[in-house]
């Protein structure tokens, strides 16, 4: 119930789900025990296992201070000893993008995920998953480098004149700041690609170039030809963006604007980029 | 391979040093512990201060903006760097602005500006409230442009473990893949530090989780000095969280944000407790709301510098026990400002809030307290003078008159010279957070975001440099012996091997990494923060001499040979409590009260003795301390009350530019 209701970014549906973290919080007492589900693996090509361990919650407590609390003592409900769960973490407040990870069978960041909010009772259960669009590296943590290669090839940047002295950049009205803004807050978590149907895992390099992109860097995209400087760049962005792999390859699911934790509106710049990549194709035919 | 430079840290310093010496042409191999768009650059919110032509037709100039980030700094940063950064500053500005970051616009399309701590000047630039965010990430694109074209190449999730010094001189690093787990040398002709800061040492702060210091420890270690230790900025407006302390932007009191306590004033006209300070805010009446700040700085209000705010907040709450509810936290109310307006400008920091806390910030006021947040010191620097010397330095700037300060003027620093941000070790550059040079005893708002890209840009072109005259034109890295290297490779292979063979199962507490990281952020917290003495920071350097024995036996959870956590995390508790030691030493040695550094037992400054770098060089017994003098020839100290109403003489609230 609360999955769904966190799969919609509209405004009115997130009160409601402040609403109902709010309730699950009043609810929830500091010093429960919860259970943490994890799905281990030891490394590329290793078995994957289920491990289960208790922790006592404090007033606040995120999914990343629980898995702390695992490091310190990592022994399962069983009363196995292993070994402490490896994942990938950085600011710790859902800026970085480093921590996404599928919670409860939705993807997201960790640290803004209270216990709470999501295990309010005694004996509640977090399930923790590595994200499948990705390899993993070791347990939770995946090598999210095809997604910032994806980047590259839509040559995400300012082709600016070197750092000289060279006064202020174009004058930009506010509305336009708003959108670049907006779009500009993507911090590359992945969340877009792992509820992306189209995108799935690839291991093998050689075939990004010519696998589906993904709603991050269509959108990066939109971003820098929105740029008065950017927009020089426009054509080869396009270009990267036609034919295989390309803004076609979108099979329209919008997952991908649901779950992005920033609200960015990924299905407006697909739309956005589709109209002009059709655009540019045409001029290219009748030039051709 | 020709000639290479190493960058350590790929924040905003790192990068912007990266993409300085790739446009020179000169091939970067760039180490972070983290894809570099993960870096902790992102959790700057505010801003990043500049003079602009708004704020410099009403009177402000480069020349104002050095002398406040030196009056900040409570006159312990030397003065030319400071001076030469803040000329920079505009022209920062403008590369950003040309890189594309979104900074908010006016109706008319300029920069909007805003208010900022100790200014009453609006010189900050913004980009939303995720300043940082929108900054490091131009930064990352411009050096992904290099990056494709083959100028720039990035070991990501790569730690470093050390340099490797040849001959006095840098001449390269040993680091360690935290994938693979292998551990190998890589040669250049320069090393430029970027690590940032060391909020870990703390356990809980503002920081990141990879915002250890061991980077820099480690070359402290190996012999680089520390500057101004004990000078470690508390925020006075973090989210209390089990995690970390996360912040909320001084931006949040530059945009109209009121700090205040529920009490009842007292016959005398004094403030006393209110029983119902832990009830809904809403309810409480203004005749019932005690602005401490707004009434004992009249001037500057909610926007005194972070030192002054936070001993206040702590004043509140921990010697008059009026925080709300009798627990440690304030208020920091936005609810009087409209929702519309507080989207425009601070979307990102109040939902942070409502997403750590699940309360609304737009309806009812935040509960906050001040948290471990950064470090003015840091590795020792050099830097050489530009030819901005005058005998009768201006502090005073009025509207309309000439702008006392251009580079037609004169420099603060002679650009290019290869000496800027060096380290005492030849060939070692320390640029950001993990240097010591431009903000004295406390950092003022927006200036930091500032520090990282002037190292990166203006101090890149003095690594250029140190590679075109210096050293490494005569004898380079790659035609020295490898037994430097395999020295430190073998080194830290063996120091790997001991942490590894130590794994046990059995996870008690005296050995448990996690436990003694634990406790030594509480020790540290409680004894070299906001409050300091020479009692307990004796009794801190016995608990840091006990935590060292431990961490010396420590044992790790994990022996795996791919991908081991434990031991990275081990491995810089150790280093961490180097830098440990010399914050203790350095707070211990310095007997006065200056900037963020406030001892109980000294509290008043004492320029005579301490108007001076405290600098800390590593030895295995702990830090060797000594103080040297600074560069102060352009601004005399003063008093620095911030116009403080029971400061004395000196009571009167002034402007920034003629309180001293």
């Amino acid at each position: 119930m609360l999955s769904a209701l966190l799969g919609n970014s509209t405004p009115d549906h997130h009160a409601k789900e402040l609403a109902l973290r709010e309730a699950n919080r009043r609810h929830a007492k500091p010093g429960r025990g919860v259970l943490v589900k994890v799905l281990r693996c030891d490394g590329p090509g290793k078995a994957t296992r289920w491990e289960t361990f208790k922790v006592t919650t404090e007033k606040g407590m995120n999914v990343i201070s629980a898995l702390q609390q695992i490091g310190g003592n990592p022994v399962t409900t069983d009363g196995k000893a292993t070994t402490p769960v490896v994942w990938d973490s950085g600011c710790l407040e859902e800026v970085c993008g480093a921590c996404t990870m599928v919670i409860n069978g939705k993807v997201r960041q960790s640290c803004s995920c209270l216990l709470d909010d999501y295990a309010p009772s005694e004996g509640d259960t977090i399930t923790l998953e590595p994200m499948s669009k990705f390899p993993v590296i070791r347990d939770l943590w995946v090598d999210r480098s095809r997604l910032f290669h994806n980047i590259k090839r839509v040559k995400a940047w300012v082709p600016i004149d070197g750092t000289y002295n060279l006064g202020p950049g174009p004058r930009e009205h506010p509305n336009a700041q708003e959108t670049r803004y907006k779009l500009s807050e993507c911090m590359s978590c992945g969340c877009c690609l792992e509820a992306c149907p189209q995108f799935n895992l690839e291991a093998d390099a050689s075939k990004w170039d010519s696998s589906f992109i993904g709603a991050h860097a269509i959108s990066q995209a939109r971003l820098f030809n929105m740029h008065g400087t950017g927009k020089e760049l426009a054509m080869e962005r396009l270009e990267a963006l036609m034919g295989p792999g390309g803004v076609s390859d979108c099979g329209n699911a919008q997952n991908c604007v649901k779950v992005c934790p920033k609200h960015i509106p990924l299905t407006e710049s697909i739309a956005a980029m589709g109209r002009a990549v059709t655009l540019a194709g045409l001029t290219k035919f009748f030039r051709s | 391979m020709g000639q290479r430079v190493i960058v350590v840290g790929g924040g905003l310093a790192g990068l912007a040093a990266s993409v300085r010496v790739a446009e020179a042409g000169l091939a970067v191999d760039l180490f972070s512990l983290v894809p570099v768009k993960r870096s902790h650059s992102v959790c700057a919110q505010g801003g990043i201060n500049a003079c602009n032509e708004v704020a410099r037709q009403q009177g402000y100039s480069e020349y104002e903006h050095f002398d406040e980030t030196i009056y900040g700094g409570d006159f312990l940063a030397d003065q030319h760097p400071v001076l030469e950064m803040a000329n920079w500053a505009p022209r920062i500005i403008d590369l950003l602005d040309r890189m594309g970051v979104p900074f908010n616009r006016t109706s008319e399309g300029y920069r909007d500006l805003r208010l900022f701590g100790g200014s009453l000047f609006k010189r900050t630039h913004f980009a939303g409230a995720t300043t940082g965010q929108q900054l490091l990430y131009a930064l990352d694109e411009q050096t992904r442009r290099y990056e494709a074209e083959g100028k720039v190449t990035k070991y990501e999730y790569w730690e470093f473990l050390g340099p490797v010094i040849h001959d006095g001189r840098a001449v390269g690093i040993v680091a360690q893949d935290l994938r693979t787990m292998q551990i190998r040398s890589f040669r250049a002709d320069a090393v430029v530090m970027a690590t940032g800061g060391c909020g870990l040492v703390y356990g809980k702060s503002t920081n990141s989780i990879i915002c250890t210091g061991a980077a820099a420890a480690r070359c402290y270690q190996a012999g680089a000095w520390y500057g101004n230790p004990e000078m470690i900025q508390v925020h006075p407006t973090a989210i209390p969280g089990s995690d970390k302390l996360r912040l909320m932007s001084e931006s949040a009191r530059g945009e109209g944000g009121r700090v205040w306590v529920p009490a009842l004033k007292q016959p005398d006209g004094t403030w006393g407790k209110n029983p119902r300070s832990g009830s809904d805010p809403k309810t409480i009446p203004t005749s019932e709301r005690f602005y401490f700040l707004e009434e004992k700085y009249p001037a500057y209000g909610n926007i005194v510098p972070r030192d002054i705010a936070t001993r206040e907040i702590f004043e509140i709450c921990v010697a008059h026990g009026m925080g709300v509810g009798g627990e440690n936290q304030v208020y920091l109310d936005l609810t009087h400002k409209p929702k519309e307006y507080l989207q425009k400008k601070l979307e990102g920091i109040l939902d942070i809030y409502s997403k750590f806390v699940g309360e609304d910030p737009y309806t009812t006021p935040m509960r906050i307290f001040p948290a471990v947040h950064y470090s003015m010191g840091g590795l020792w620097t050099q830097f050489a003078k530009g030819n901005y010397n005058p005998a009768d330095p201006r502090t005073k700037h009025k509207s309309g008159s000439a702008t006392p300060l251009t580079s037609a003027v004169g420099q603060g620093l002679a650009y290019g010279d290869p000496i800027n941000m060096q380290t005492n070790i030849q060939g070692l550059y320390a640029f950001g957070e993990v240097n010591f040079a431009y903000h004295g005893a406390n950092r003022l708002g927006a200036n930091a975001l500032l520090s990282c890209l002037f190292d990166g840009l203006f101090c890149g072109l003095s690594v250029v440099n140190y590679l075109k005259d210096g050293a490494p034109s005569k004898a380079p890295a790659e035609q020295l012996p490898s037994s430097s290297y395999d020295a430190v490779v073998k080194q830290q292979q063996d120091r790997v091997n001991a942490l590894i063979s130590s794994v046990s199962p059995n996870h008690e507490a005296a050995t448990n990494p996690y436990t003694i990281h634990k406790e030594l952020g509480v020790e540290m917290t409680a004894a070299c923060t906001v409050v300091k003495s020479e009692a307990r920071l004796k009794q801190c350097l016995n608990k840091l001499g006990e935590l060292k024995d431990r961490a010396a036996r420590l044992k790790l959870g994990d022996n795996a040979g791919w991908t081991n956590q434990t031991l990275s995390y081990s491995r810089a508790v150790q280093d961490m409590l180097s830098v440990a030691d010399a914050i203790a030493q350095g707070s211990i040695q310095r007997k006065e009260s200056r900037g963020a550094h406030y001892r109980t037992d000294f509290p008043t400054r004492d320029d005579a003795n301490f108007m001076k770098t405290t600098v800390a060089k590593f030895s295995p017994e702990g830090a060797h301390v000594t103080f040297e003098p600074i560069d102060a020839l352009l601004i005399k100290p003063a008093a620095r009350t911030y116009g403080k109403v029971d400061a004395g003489a000196s009571a009167k609230p002034q402007l920034a530019g003629t309180a001293h």
